[in-house]
């Protein structure tokens, strides 16, 4: 840092334009995707940095902030990995129009750093040429140098820089070396402005702005991609010295078990089970923690604050409310782990590789693969994952799917119903029922999304299927602080999803749950009369015909009210009817045991293990989310799809747990 | 030959692409210009999608779109 700031502070040197721009320097972070483009942003901004959120941005793009020196904080943009300039997938248009300028909300990078993976220097450099001719101030970023390094591979960096006619700064993001050398080449670029046009261009002619190849003849436009190539070539001949080991091969000996005939799937599976089981089973530990803390939170605000309405709202609604979901912490941390790590490292491609065959057969690509798995984190990142997909047909069909998949925020659900009615049960006397169970809400949800997905590609969505075609990247070891950085984001939004739409909808329902109150003198004033009569209650006993055949009474009636928000909150909404935070005993603050207790008029009991399951396949299948419809709004650019997945998947959860329950009930005593 | 009908392992040459102008131009742009040298690596387990490398990188391809690439055995 030190040699930066010198060539800073000397007044000769630094940049007048820079000065005159009397605004912060805006540098964007592009190249080709799997080419350490993510680090270098993350080391560039450390922990200044936000992701853009969900709902109302049209442009999903990491900011972050860079001192690049002192006095001199840069704003720096993050942009989806793109191959082209010619965009084939919404992701690339992202970026490509950010980079030209044509995106409303987001002024021109002044600067443009393109990340270049040493280790394949000629496709990236299509992308880097294509942007040098932009005449955009620029870059060049040459990631993976100590990969290079390793695998004989020498470049000179002189040579490629002159050749280029923009600086080329290695760098090794994660040792954060080349960084200061990357801050002095962006600060001169900056100030130095806009480029001459290189003296070699091959942009192909395209007055329209629209797409190219409509616009010019086969022969001439493949006439100067190959000449652009040729180029390229000799460029990288000229500065390079091989010793021909190929880094490739390492990966294709791991391929060779991973991608393997018959140990590929198998492998896939186990992959599968490790993160299912992982996540129910060491998951546990912390969650019991977080759940003691709350607990004990909430007896001891009762003893230490008098009794009146002000403590019923603290204990019954924010901490029973929100410290109800936040148990679910540790799970969703696990679930967003393994796809970050299965991500990074590259198996997500393998994964997407092995299953195109089959996905092809319900209509689907294989890159609908990666979305779909990160579905069961959370729809949402998963929705924004489809960006990759080409065919807007068959981007649709996976968006409208990808609610299916269940979620992170249906676990707590599935959960609290295993283990209020199907815990400690064994199956063939060593399998448990319940994950028995949770394994079959996942799959009941996957079969489903199959069904769909087929049936809308042969009707609405009919095209014909897409080409297929998806870079392999080597095998890497995944950044612990990418990763790190991706949980951290993640951790945030949960938290102020819980700190803000939860905590908003606890205390929502616990008004409505409390008021009218009842006059004290009349007969009859327990908790579960107050309950009845209430606001809350009176929208339970209006919508209990109407689910009163799936098994439910008003009270789960309330509950499945509030869950359309957020499914998440069913917990609370359930801990507040049934009045779990009261502390009058130790058996009695357990929602499980108030569950099990709870009877209806006729002094039957409401929850029967049928009911659950009822209620669960229900939750497997209704669109109760508002962030997923939000987002889906979004992406879609329209009401037409997500109003239309709101209610195809209410009408399928309402028919497939109408069947469970009258079916259950046919076939045992309930 | 084409890239689907090539064996395995085997070491060659692009020579053309005749399909859409979409997917060519992609193709093209990923590196798949007349000359560069390419291999089937193998394919998937279920026979389809095929994995090649492509110079420095290896690319996964279904044969519909295979078939459309021209390839000649390297000398």
């Amino acid at each position: 840092m030190s040699a930066a700031t010198e060539t800073l502070s000397g007044s000769q040197v630094r940049p007048p334009s820079f000065q005159d721009l009397r605004r912060p320097l805006t540098v964007a972070v592009a190249g080709n995707p799997n080419t350490g483009k993510t680090s270098l942003f993350n080391t560039l901004t450390g922990l200044r940095q936000k992701v853009a959120n969900y709902p109302g941005v049209t442009v999903e793009s990491k900011l972050g902030q860079w001192s690049l020196a002192p006095d001199c904080l840069v704003r720096v943009i993050d942009l989806p990995g793109l191959y082209s300039l010619e965009a084939t997938s919404l992701d690339e248009q992202i970026a490509r129009d950010v980079l030209l300028g044509r995106t409303a909300k987001i002024a021109r990078p002044d600067v443009v750093i393109v990340t270049v993976d040493a280790t394949n220097l000629t496709r990236n450099l299509y992308l880097a040429t294509q942007l040098i001719e932009t005449e955009l101030p620029m870059v060049v970023a040459l990631t993976m140098f100590d990969l290079a390094e390793r695998s004989k591979l020498r470049i000179d960096v002189t040579k490629l820089s002159e050749a280029l006619g923009v600086s080329v700064v290695p760098v090794v993001a994660k040792r954060r070396g080349g960084i200061d050398d990357l801050g002095r080449a962006v600060l001169s670029a900056a100030a130095a402005g806009t480029r001459q046009k290189p003296d070699w261009c091959f942009a192909i002619p395209n007055p329209n702005g629209s797409r190219l190849v409509s616009n010019t003849s086969r022969e001439s436009w493949q006439e100067l991609l190959t000449a652009r190539y040729r180029w390229i070539e000799k460029v990288v001949a000229e500065a390079t010295d091989s010793d021909a080991t190929r880094q490739a091969s390492i990966s294709e000996r791991i391929d060779a078990f991973v991608t393997h005939k018959f140990l590929g799937p198998v492998i896939l599976v186990l992959v599968m089970l490790l993160i299912f089981q992982t996540i129910f089973s060491w998951a546990n530990l912390p969650m019991n923690l977080i759940d003691h803390v709350f607990s004990a939170l909430g007896a001891g605000l009762r003893t230490h604050f008098p009794p009146g309405i002000l403590t019923d709202l603290l204990v019954d609604g924010v901490i029973a409310g929100v410290g109800g979901v936040l148990v679910f912490l540790p799970q969703i941390l696990l679930l967003f782990l393994f796809i970050t790590l299965l991500e990074d490292s590259g198996y997500m491609a393998r994964a997407a590789f092995l299953m195109d065959r089959l996905m092809r057969a319900f209509g689907l690509h294989g890159k609908a693969f990666v979305p779909l798995l990160s579905s069961f984190a959370c729809a949402v990142p998963g929705i924004m994952a489809t960006r990759t997909i080409e065919n807007p047909k068959d981007r649709l069909a996976t968006i409208m799917i990808a609610p299916f998949m269940s979620c992170s925020a249906r676990l707590p659900v599935y959960t609290l119903m295993i283990a209020a009615f199907f815990s400690g049960q064994k199956v063939l006397g060593f399998i448990s029922l319940g994950a028995l169970m949770i394994l079959g809400m996942y799959l009941l949800g996957i079969g489903v999304a199959i069904i769909v997905a087929w049936m809308l590609k042969h009707t609405i969505l009919n095209a014909p299927s897409p080409p297929f075609m998806m870079e392999l990247p080597p095998y890497r070891l995944p950044n612990f602080a990418n990763v790190a950085h991706t949980l951290l984001a993640r951790v945030g939004v949960f938290l102020k999803q819980a700190g803000t739409v939860i905590m908003a909808i606890s205390i929502l329902m616990w008004v409505l749950v409390t008021f009218p109150r009842a006059s004290a003198t009349e007969a009859g004033n327990d908790h579960a009369t107050r309950v009845e009569n209430s606001y809350a209650g009176q929208a339970g006993r209006l919508i209990e015909p109407v689910i009163a055949p799936l098994g439910f009474d008003w009270k789960i009636g309330i509950a499945l009210i509030s869950s359309f928000a957020a499914r998440e909150t069913v917990i609370s909404t359930l801990s507040i009817v049934y009045r779990v935070g009261d502390d009058s005993g130790a058996e009695s603050t357990s929602l499980v045991a108030a569950m099990r207790k709870a009877k209806r008029a006729d002094g039957s009991t409401v929850w029967t293990p049928l009911v659950a399951l009822s209620l669960m396949v229900f939750f497997v299948l209704a669109c109760q989310c508002m962030s997923t419809v939000a987002i889906v709004r979004r992406e879609t650019n329209s009401w037409r799809w997500p109003l239309f997945m709101i209610s195809y998947m209410l009408v399928l959860a309402y028919v497939a747990s109408l069947i469970t329950y009258q079916g259950g009930r046919l076939l045992g005593p309930g | 030959m084409t890239l689907d009908t090539t064996p395995m392992g085997t070491a060659v040459r692009i020579v053309s692409i005749e399909g859409s102008d979409v997917l060519t131009l992609r193709l093209m742009e990923m590196g798949m210009v007349p000359g560069a040298p390419a291999r089937v690596v193998k394919s998937a387990p279920l026979g389809d999608p095929i994995q090649i490398c492509l110079g420095d990188y290896h690319l996964a391809l279904r044969r519909n779109e295979a078939r459309t690439i021209t390839v000649a055995l390297c000398d």
